[in-house]
């Protein structure tokens, strides 16, 4: 897909609370022994953040980069599973802490960890037909996993946003993008369920791969393309194994993908993992480099985006704090502090 | 009574058939089986399935099968004795054609259990055990397998560690069995390192539960003779019960209708323990394993383990076992293993197991348990004078 008017990143920005739990810390609890851990460790939320607050400070670092005013914006999306309200959306809460508010579409979208990026396509599309000059895409997440679920010692917390806008102004164009979604259900949960549930191993071949991995060189294909001709990729990150097989799979190189691949610290920010990922790329990428992004979300699909970084990304990126910042700034705490901070303690 | 003889074998590949229905993979191996007797027709299906209702939803098991594999509305029904279910459906199929009441008599053994959470599928197999005074109470099937492991290894001053020879026996075998799920070696020290289930039972010691279906047709031997497909015989087919509460047995690391399932086996066929060439035992757990080769004379009580660490389970030992993978590697759905068990014998007599041929094997051996012993089949088959080239 392409759309009719060339469109790009104008702006950027992360944000990764500072809360830090060890994989070890909860297989200590459970019983489950350190070997072959899926993750270092995992962002936890402190008590007074949720989707919305980080989204506001990752939108906060993307209007510093974009240097645009946020009455500019035309919309304001945020893709999430963990949206503080099952309804009233959290976008509304966005654009107004934002100042965009009032004459600005907003809304939350849902695709599982795929939501960011779906929120991203659908920006390209109102920027490419001309009906906005901006549109605010956001995908964050505060995940939670079941208590003593394989997901518990991976559901992190984390937000990505992207202004996207004219290619013109761009620190990144896109050249090109492509979903691909199949009803394949392994992973998924109901109304008033506080936890969600999964299918085990059926999350990886039919599901995470199959959508990762088909998407990817379908895109590729289409662009006549080769990995080689990609400078960095990025891959949703459920754990560290699984993008790094992806990636493999498609031809990458495990230097290609390591700048993105921020799983092992930070855990999995589910709709903002694959951008958070990006975020970081574009910190350190230079001019010219190509991108890809290849999204995840169950139920399940994939979004492919290919990028080329422009002239403008070094300047533009020195007005926020980089994503590494976020990655690195950490207070570990136990895992009775995380029971308290995630409200896995009922009180009442 | 006449004799009866095995003149078809079909099965599926055991694994996560995700993409696949019960009927799906009972019907695949049905056709196999039918393809590979030379026959269209049958007189009778039998299938053996313990959890279609609890996991599919589905019950009139015989009536689909038999429909969706286009056999003409035979006489079909669903047999069920929990894990047991696929050897005694093969027990209900031999007295038929053995009573002279069917010429032709086809069982199929099925199981889909990979589409459902795994707490789903626990849940549905401790259903073969007591509702009332166990199931209630959370005591789960493999609960019950380390509570007696448990007791094996204090009675018998055994290690967890004793028990690897059952899987890592198992996994070498399945390298040459394209139907096995797991086709790759295991160590030791793999075994060790697996982490637990429910102690003392490890990941690395129970048998995963997957899908499948294997099929197997029977007739009498006069009449196999004459399509010229005699070459293994049903020597003996038996079957015996237990009580449902381990707590109510007298002996529970002494599986009684296990010994006395075997026993009878023997005097039907005229022949001791010493004369069996192979055996496929019920190694869902190695405990069972072990219990299951001092039940069928084997292995003397509270020798099972020994006799699996002195290296005689192995392809040129005393008595081989899990030939082509076992529960352990070829992978356990449950109603179908009983028959994925005689199929392998069967391939075993027939000289056809390639890499994991055991030499000169004339007659073998298989034990289905249902619910740590609560039902327990056994059937010896032997080879007829050179049927392994004709047949």
């Amino acid at each position: 897909m392409q759309p009719a008017i060339p469109v790009g990143i104008v702006g950027y920005g992360a944000y990764v609370p500072r809360y830090r739990i060890k994989a070890a810390e909860i297989a200590r609890v459970w019983g489950a022994g350190d070997g072959g851990l899926p993750i270092e460790e995992k962002a936890v939320p402190g008590l007074d953040e949720d989707v919305i607050s980080m989204s506001i400070e990752a939108a906060r670092n993307a209007l510093l980069r974009a240097q645009i005013d946020p009455q500019e914006l035309g919309a304001v999306w945020v893709g999430s599973e963990s949206h503080p309200y099952a309804v009233k959306p959290s976008s509304t809460v966005v654009a107004e802490a934002l100042g965009a508010t009032p004459l600005v579409s907003a809304g939350d979208w849902q695709f599982a960890c795929k939501a960011g990026t779906e929120a991203m396509q659908a920006a390209v599309g109102y920027i490419g037909s001309g009906m906005v000059n901006y549109a605010l895409a956001i995908g964050a997440d505060t995940a939670q996993g079941r208590p003593s679920d394989a997901l518990e010692y991976t559901a992190g917390a984390g937000a990505a946003a992207f202004i996207l806008g004219r290619a013109e102004e761009s620190v990144a164009i896109l050249e090109a993008s492509l979903s691909y979604v199949t009803d394949t259900p392994d992973f998924w949960r109901r109304p008033y369920q506080h936890y969600p549930e999964h299918g085990n191993r059926f999350t990886g071949d039919p599901a995470y791969f199959h959508h990762s991995v088909t998407a990817a060189e379908r895109l590729l294909a289409q662009m006549g393309r080769t990995p080689a001709d990609y400078a960095w990729a990025v891959f949703h990150q459920p754990n560290v194994k699984f993008p790094s097989k992806a990636a493999a799979t498609v031809g990458f190189k495990p230097e290609q993908i390591a700048p993105g691949l921020l799983v092992g610290a930070i855990g999995n920010t589910y709709a903002g993992a694959s951008p958070i990922g990006l975020t970081a790329i574009l910190d350190v990428a230079k001019p010219g480099d190509r991108i890809l992004l290849v999204s995840f979300g169950s139920g399940a699909g994939s979004d492919a985006m290919s990028f080329v970084v422009t002239d403008a990304l070094p300047e533009k990126r020195k007005r926020a704090t980089p994503t590494q910042a976020y990655v690195k700034r950490r207070v570990e705490i136990d895992y009775a502090t995380y029971a308290r901070y995630r409200n896995k303690l009922q009180t009442a | 009574m006449r004799d009866v003889s095995v003149i078809g074998i079909g099965q599926t590949k055991v694994g996560e058939h995700w993409d696949r229905s019960l009927s799906d993979l009972a019907v695949e191996a049905v056709l196999a089986a039918l393809a590979d007797a030379g026959l269209d027709s049958v007189d009778v299906l039998y299938v053996g399935n313990m959890l279609g209702d609890l996991l599919s939803g589905q019950t009139q098991l015989g009536a689909l099968i038999a429909d969706q594999a286009g056999l003409g509305g035979i006489p079909a029904m669903r047999i069920e004795a929990a894990d047991a279910s696929g050897a005694a459906a093969l027990h209900e199929a031999y007295r038929a054609v053995a009573g002279g009441l069917v010429e032709t008599a086809l069982v199929v053994g099925v199981e889909k259990m990979t589409d459902r959470l795994p707490e789903v599928v626990e849940s549905a197999m401790t259903a073969g055990g007591s509702a009332d005074y166990e199931t209630a109470h959370g005591v789960t099937y493999t609960a019950q397998s380390a509570l007696i492991m448990q007791r094996y290894m204090h009675e018998n001053g055994l290690q967890v560690d004793d028990f690897a020879p059952f899987a890592v026996n198992a996994h070498r075998n399945a390298g040459a069995n394209p139907f096995a799920m797991y086709r790759s070696p295991i160590s030791e020290k793999a075994y060790r390192q697996a982490k637990m289930v429910a102690t003392p039972v490890n990941l690395l010691d129970g048998a995963p539960l997957a899908d499948g279906a294997a099929a197997m047709i029977l007739t009498s031997t006069e009449r196999a003779t004459a399509l010229g497909r005699s070459g293994v015989r049903i020597a003996a087919s038996t079957m015996a019960t237990d009580s449902l509460l381990i707590t109510d047995r007298p002996d529970f690391l002494s599986l009684d209708a296990a010994r006395r399932s075997a026993a009878a086996a023997y005097a039907a066929a005229g022949i001791r323990p010493e004369d069996i060439d192979v055996a496929e035992v019920h190694d869902a757990f190695g405990i069972l394993a072990a219990l299951s080769l001092e039940a069928c004379g084997f292995a003397d009580r509270g020798q099972g383990v020994k006799v699996a660490l002195s290296g005689e389970i192995g392809r040129d030992g005393r008595i081989p076992i899990a030939s082509l993978g076992g529960f352990k590697a070829r992978g356990n759905p449950v109603g179908a293993s009983g028959i994925y068990q005689a199929i392998e014998i069967v391939t075993q007599l027939l000289g056809r197991a390639g890499a994991s041929q055991v030499p000169s094997a004339r007659v073998g051996l298989t034990q289905n348990l249902g619910s740590n012993g609560v039902t327990a089949v056994t059937h010896i088959f032997t080879l007829t004078q050179g049927g392994g080239q004709t047949s």
